[in-house]
């Protein structure tokens, strides 16, 4: 088992056996984590600090526990209440925190870059919990382990994407994960949501959501980032929903087989119908959350045993 | 008072040549232009050249040095060094110091500050508007007065085209020269890089190169009405230059620059966040590079300038959003220039025409050539000498160089300001 990475700070820097190592170690935590004793040593003595510059629960939990079941010293830190707002720069605030020798850092930061800056000024393990609109690491890989659970392959599926690709790192994660495992790629939205130049990324882009979900064996819906609209991205959340929301009819055009994510928190009404997401038979979105733990599990011990072995001293 | 220039290769701009010959400089004054094989003048002492290449010293328009208000990051001491180094003779200082360079009052201190402390010519540029708001115009015949070269709110665009309206037609009626920074703020707004497959990869907020073409159209129309004379900053895209190709061929009086940085680096250049590579406006597509160069050869683009911006540490180690636009260039502005030559993609008085001539046209400024009454503002240098720029070496106090680490060639021996050496290469 190979994963010669010193942080994780986003899906571009791995290659298809880096995420294979990942996903196959994630599936043994995933199956761990649904028995009664979910807990082990990987992590013992190790501190992981979560640093959050940016609002977060469901990551957060995650991380928290993930860390917890491995047997890390987790400390939550939330840096919107802290020094950021006595004036203290960010690679301050990393050094200070660097100095207490914590193993793991776990960073989100709403800037685009950020957490490789910071990343660049520490000695510890970085895990990149979401920059901007950059990258979301471990939620691409999170959706990659239930798709995998739920497909029972990762490549050669259709997977289209929709909504706010612009906004979105999951979007941006999503496609270069899925692309390097070799599927097809559809993005579906409207083109004020879509980046510039986003076809060369080897993605089909439809405006038409039914055209776009044709036959795909994955529908990947994402969050209308509602905090980052200010300047008319869309006329009406309403219209928003008529035309990109998911709902049963534009469902109907997908394989039949096919599975629903969304990687939360979900505006229900906006961009998916809310008896669609709770329908078992087609959403995946509770999945999602149980193999985020498992995912961030696998990527904190592969990072530690790395950082372990380049310890002075270490055999 | 005489010094007779041997053994060198005289770079003649106006003339377009490059050839061996002899200067003979008296009073500071470019006295005679004599044939290479004269090794002595009664009277004046000789400087051996070693076979190196004379050329006018370097008009860099648009240097900002940080007085007053943050003389931590540039002072007119370490700027003059820097720009001596540099073999740039004469800097063309830019009005957004904090306060800004608006009235007459600003710019008598800011000259005085220069003609103590810089062993170069210094001349100011004055803001367009007070405070460079975009609301009122300055005192622009006091300020032409005292001195003022051009007038402008440098990246800073007026919005409101009727406040921009009648500050051009004031200009004009004085003679004034305005120099403005042709985008649509409204597109290019929040934008740190140029829109395209890189901004999507990276997540970064970036704005279209139509933003420069479109600022560039409206402040033509406004030429075009007033019959202002006009300097754009930078035009730094292709689409911007069949416009500039027409306003010219119309007879508008005016005139274009590009940044070093905008000829010689592009987008792609930024890779992970680097902050240094963050300038205004954003570095652009490869394609976008070679026509500005392009534009450059052909004489469509008059003007290369430094864009010298320095920025200290703090301002740059920050998230890219967050941190500060702008790249100093005094000292790398001539070996980064040369890449172009070097580059076949144009000869040395082509480039010498865009670096020194034509800047001083532009600002009715006595040097820029190699004419006998000519000041002797000149710059020595080996155009082959290679090295690696290590950025703890330059003399600014702000070292924000895109340049570190980078193999160049070209190096100054020496620049001389009105006949007087003022740096010597060891």
């Amino acid at each position: 088992m190979s994963f010669a990475h010193r942080h994780l700070l986003g899906i571009e820097q791995l290659s298809q056996s880096d995420i294979t190592t990942l996903l196959d170690l994630a599936d043994t935590y995933a199956d761990r984590n649904r028995q009664p004793n979910k807990h082990s040593d990987a992590l013992r003595g190790l501190t992981q600090i979560n640093m959050f510059f940016e609002n977060s629960t469901r990551t957060q939990a995650s991380f928290e526990i993930a860390g917890k079941r491995l047997g890390a010293d987790v400390m939550n830190m939330a840096m919107q209440a802290s020094s950021i707002k006595k004036g203290e720069t960010l690679i301050d605030t990393a050094m200070t925190l660097n100095a207490m020798h914590p193993d793991l850092l776990v960073v989100r930061h709403p800037q685009s870059g950020a957490v490789d800056l910071l990343a660049q000024k520490v000695n510890c393990a970085v895990l990149n919990a979401g920059d901007g609109r950059h990258e979301h690491p471990t939620q691409a890989l999170l959706d990659a382990l239930t798709i995998r659970r739920a497909k029972g392959r990762l490549h050669r599926l259709s997977i289209a994407i929709c909504g706010d690709i612009a906004h979105s790192r999951v979007a941006r994660s999503n496609i270069l994960l899925l692309g390097k495992m070799e599927n097809r790629i559809r993005l579906v939205g409207p083109p004020t949501l879509m980046p510039s130049q986003i076809d060369q990324f080897g993605v089909e882009v439809f405006d038409d959501m039914k055209k776009g979900l044709e036959g795909v064996d994955v529908v990947m819906m994402l969050r209308l980032q509602k905090e980052r609209m200010d300047g008319g991205f869309i006329p009406s959340e309403r219209e928003y929903y008529h035309r990109y929301g998911l709902d049963a009819e534009k469902l109907a055009h997908a394989s039949p087989d096919a599975i629903v994510m969304h990687p939360g928190p979900m505006n229900r009404g906006v961009e998916i119908d809310g008896t669609l997401a709770d329908d078992i038979n087609r959403s995946v979105i509770q999945d999602q959350v149980e193999m985020g733990v498992a995912v961030r599990m696998a990527a904190m011990d592969l990072l530690a045993r790395n950082h372990i072995a380049a310890q002075p001293g270490a055999a | 008072m005489t010094h007779l220039f041997t053994n060198l290769r005289l770079l003649d701009p106006e003339a377009g040549t490059l050839e061996p010959a002899a200067v003979l400089v008296r009073y500071g004054v470019i006295a005679e232009v004599l044939n290479h094989g004269v090794t002595a003048v009664d009277g004046a002492e000789v400087i051996d050249c070693g076979g190196h290449v004379l050329a006018p010293g370097i008009v860099d328009i648009g240097v900002k040095v940080c007085e007053p208000g943050e003389r931590h990051k540039e002072s007119y001491r370490s700027a003059g060094l820097a720009a001596a180094a540099g073999g740039v003779t004469t800097m063309v200082t830019r009005p957004d110091t904090d306060p800004a360079i608006d009235s007459p009052e600003t710019l008598e201190f800011v000259t005085r500050r220069a003609n103590e402390a810089a062993p170069v010519n210094v001349v100011p540029m004055a803001a367009l508007t007070k405070g460079r708001e975009g609301r009122e115009m300055t005192e622009i015949g006091f300020l032409m007065d005292a001195g003022a070269a051009a007038f402008t709110d440098c990246d800073r665009v007026v919005t409101d085209t009727k406040v921009f309206s009648r500050a051009l037609t004031y200009a004009r009626s004085l003679g004034a020269l305005v120099i403005a920074h042709p985008q649509d703020p409204g597109l290019s707004k929040g934008a740190a890089v140029t829109s395209g497959k890189f901004a999507s990869l990276r997540g970064l907020p970036a704005v279209s190169p139509m933003a420069e073409r479109m600022g560039l159209d409206r402040d033509i129309a406004l030429i075009e009405m007033t019959g202002a004379r006009y300097h754009a900053d930078q035009i730094t895209t292709a689409r911007a230059l069949p416009a500039l190709e027409r306003a010219k061929r119309n007879g508008l009086d005016i005139t274009a620059g590009v940044g070093i940085h905008h000829l010689t680096l592009n987008a792609l250049d930024v890779a992970d966040y680097r902050t240094f590579f963050k300038v205004k406006p954003p570095l652009r597509d490869e394609e976008d590079r070679i026509a500005v160069v392009e534009a450059v050869a052909s004489g469509l683009i008059d003007i290369i300038c430094s864009m010298h911006t320095p920025q200290d540490e703090e301002s740059k180690r920050l998230p890219f959003e967050e941190a500060a636009s702008g790249a100093v260039g005094l000292e790398t502005l001539l070996p980064a220039a040369l890449r172009l030559v070097h580059a076949e993609m144009m000869d040395l008085p082509t480039l010498w025409r865009a670096l020194s001539l034509n800047p001083a046209k532009r600002l009715g400024l006595p040097g820029g050539r190699i004419a006998v009454g000519a000041p002797a503002d000149m710059v020595l240098f080996n155009p082959d000498a290679p090295f690696v720029l290590d950025r703890a070496t330059l003399r600014s106090k702000s070292r924000n160089t895109p340049f570190d680490g980078m193999r160049m060639q070209g190096k100054v021996m020496a620049t001389y300001v009105a006949g007087s050496c003022v740096y010597e290469a060891n």
